[in-house]
């Protein structure tokens, strides 16, 4: 494999996370070295880690910065709140954005017997995380990959993080149709995933790009549980007068087009923009938010879609 | 699939297929026969490619969504304002190429001729090439590895006929993966002029900004400067500003200083540049009045001031 200038063979995560817990094999088998001390584990990773999840749902857009990862963990608390389990996977390698809107950034990353333990992002142990965002020395140090390597890691993500019983599993994904989504996917088909839910801007130029996830979708035979248009218009806080910055209907068009559900479309709120990007939780503190009905009412859809019922 | 041990080596180093942690490498074969070193013959031919090219200008961003394409489609249209200015864009975001859309040529097709593909002419002065123009539906997914990927940005590079060519502008895709790495490595021996960088306000964006720098910096790309976009926002209807994507810490201009690198501006946010790029016009020429043209201008001025100051060395210059 050429390695091209950039990539080099300082890796930006691999050789502190695995000398310093060091107890795991990057891949089982093959004539591999362990990495792991005599008499520890040197087993291929525990095929049961996803079997304790009830359903999984994949958020992905063709577009990049249309809120995939704003809508996932958005979805996530609505779906706490709802009393339910929930884990986040966020498989974007290149542009982890869910530690910090979680206000765990920092956090390590521990093993257990059945793999990696997910961060925990409250008390009450109701949501769980699990990023790249956690496995790097420095938080500004890119993760300069090309592909094989992302699938490698992604691949270790589905299979290695334990995360016990779920009653969802919001995986965020990086925009594009390619390797990361391509590893994901079939890391998960065993699973069954539920679905996925494409997210979209109103304007032409976003649903451009999302009407060939919608592709992607269908090539793979994964379902797509509805479209979410994000950033649907901004109220302006001096006048009330409602502007559509990122034009409109785009969204609502898409999932006819496509013949998808159609979610509902999430409003410009700078106070959810601030209240992310400091960590808090929005869902309790912003009931007056335009946005919170419209992000209610699509995790209701989700969870009507697929109840869990007490155990 | 390729993947490589934690203790590799490296493909260039004596031990490149010899060293213990090789066993059960895939590459192990191919590093231990040396054939691994050999640097790939495209470079040489790119850089033949690129005397006629003046100056070469990445857009890039670690963040999605911030405005690339809509700022490199807005950088292309201001440079070739002047007619006698020659004017390339090329697209490498081959999973969503939103440039043809963006430059109102969706539909277009690519021709090719003895000398190689042909862009596709927007303006006598101002030539386009995205993957596209090689798709027959708006539906096509372009779902591919990298590899593949790789393959594709070789061709873009090496095969289009661009002609003589005063400014190249690669917009990128949001990352730091195979598309840029290969940007960077096939144009390496050809010289970029310098990255610009794109971002947007709020810290969100800004973290993954300084991945992005810190990737230029680690494979050696002058950084021109970066652009904030999507600054503030004044309301149609009562003209008072709002911030709606909030600077909580201090936006590009606070990162810029800390990092040393110039801001070479910050564009507001006005809903007619989405309508602009939706129906594929320039906005620079649909809302000449606007703040945000005026700083798109300021910004192209400033760009054109750097590329000046370096020009090629040693090749031949172009209408010289």
């Amino acid at each position: 494999m050429k390695r091209s200038q950039g990539e080099g063979s300082h890796c930006p995560l691999v050789r502190r996370h695995f000398t310093q817990a060091g107890r795991r094999t990057v891949r089982g088998g093959s004539g591999w070295k362990s990495c792991g001390h005599p008499g520890g584990m040197e087993a291929a990773a525990e095929p049961g880690n996803l079997a304790g999840v009830r359903h999984i749902i994949l958020v992905l857009s063709g577009k990049g910065g249309v809120g995939k990862s704003t809508i996932s963990t958005e979805l996530a608390l609505a779906l706490r709140h709802a009393g339910k389990k929930v884990g986040i996977l966020d498989v974007d390698l290149c542009g982890p954005s869910i530690p910090r809107m979680l206000r765990v950034q920092g956090k390590a990353v521990h093993q257990c017997d059945s793999g990696w333990v997910p961060v925990f992002v409250d008390q009450e142990q109701s949501i769980s995380l699990m990023s790249v965002g956690f496995l790097l020395e420095k938080p500004d140090e890119a993760v300069v990959w090309r592909g094989p390597k992302k699938n490698a890691l992604i691949k270790q993500f589905v299979s290695d993080v334990a995360w016990g019983q779920l009653d969802y599993l919001v995986v965020d994904t990086p925009p594009g149709t390619s390797d990361e989504h391509m590893a994901v996917v079939d890391a998960m088909r065993p699973y069954s995933p539920l679905g996925a839910l494409v997210v979209t801007t109103p304007q032409a130029v976003s649903v451009g790009d999302v009407r060939r996830e919608l592709t992607f979708c269908k090539k793979v035979g994964l379902r797509v549980i509805g479209v979410v248009e994000n950033m649907s218009g901004f109220v302006c806080p001096h006048c009330a007068e409602c502007t559509n910055v990122f034009s409109r209907g785009g969204g609502e068009e898409l999932a006819r087009h496509a013949g998808v559900p159609f979610l509902g479309s999430v409003p410009l709120d700078p106070t959810l923009t601030r209240s992310l990007e400091e960590g808090r939780d929005f869902i309790r503190g912003f009931p007056k938010s335009p946005a919170f009905p419209a992000l209610s009412c699509i995790a209701q859809k989700i969870l009507n879609e697929a109840p869990v019922g007490l155990s | 699939m390729e993947e490589v041990p934690h203790d590799c080596p490296g493909v260039g180093s004596a031990q490149a297929g010899r060293g213990a942690s090789c066993q059960g490498c895939p590459n192990q074969g191919l590093c231990a026969s040396g054939a691994g070193a050999a640097p790939d013959p495209a470079i040489e031919e790119i850089k033949e490619k690129m005397k006629t090219v003046k100056h070469k200008i990445l857009v890039l961003s670690g963040k999605g969504g911030v405005g690339k394409s809509t700022f490199s489609a807005h950088l292309a249209h201001g440079l070739a304002e002047d007619e006698n200015t020659q004017v390339a864009l090329l697209d490498i975001d081959i999973c969503g190429p939103s440039i043809p859309k963006i430059m109102g040529l969706e539909g277009e097709q690519v021709h090719q001729s003895g000398s190689g593909w042909s862009p596709v002419f927007l303006e006598d002065n101002l030539g386009v090439m995205s993957v596209g123009f090689l798709l027959s539906s708006p539906d096509d997914a372009v779902i591919w590895r990298g590899p593949k990927k790789n393959g594709m940005i070789k061709q873009f590079l090496r095969d289009v006929d661009w002609g003589e060519v005063d400014y190249l502008i690669v917009d990128t895709p949001p990352g730091t993966s195979d598309e840029h790495l290969s940007a960077v490595q096939y144009l390496a021996a050809a010289h970029i002029d310098g990255a610009v960088i794109i971002t947007t306000p709020q810290e969100v964006s800004l973290q993954d900004v300084r991945k992005e720098i810190n990737f230029c910096h680690k494979v050696k790309l002058p950084i021109i400067g970066v652009v904030e976009n999507m600054s503030g926002f004044i309301c149609p209807k009562c003209q008072k500003e709002s911030q709606i994507f909030p600077p909580t810490t201090g936006g590009a201009e606070v990162m810029c200083q800390g990092l040393k690198v110039p801001l070479l501006g910050k564009v507001p946010l006005d809903p007619r540049i989405g309508k602009s790029c939706d129906k594929g016009q320039s906005f620079l020429v649909e809302a000449p009045d606007s703040p945000a043209t005026l700083a798109y201008r300021s910004i192209i001025q400033r760009i054109q001031e750097f590329c000046s100051l370096r020009q090629p060395k040693g090749e031949n210059l172009v209408g010289s």
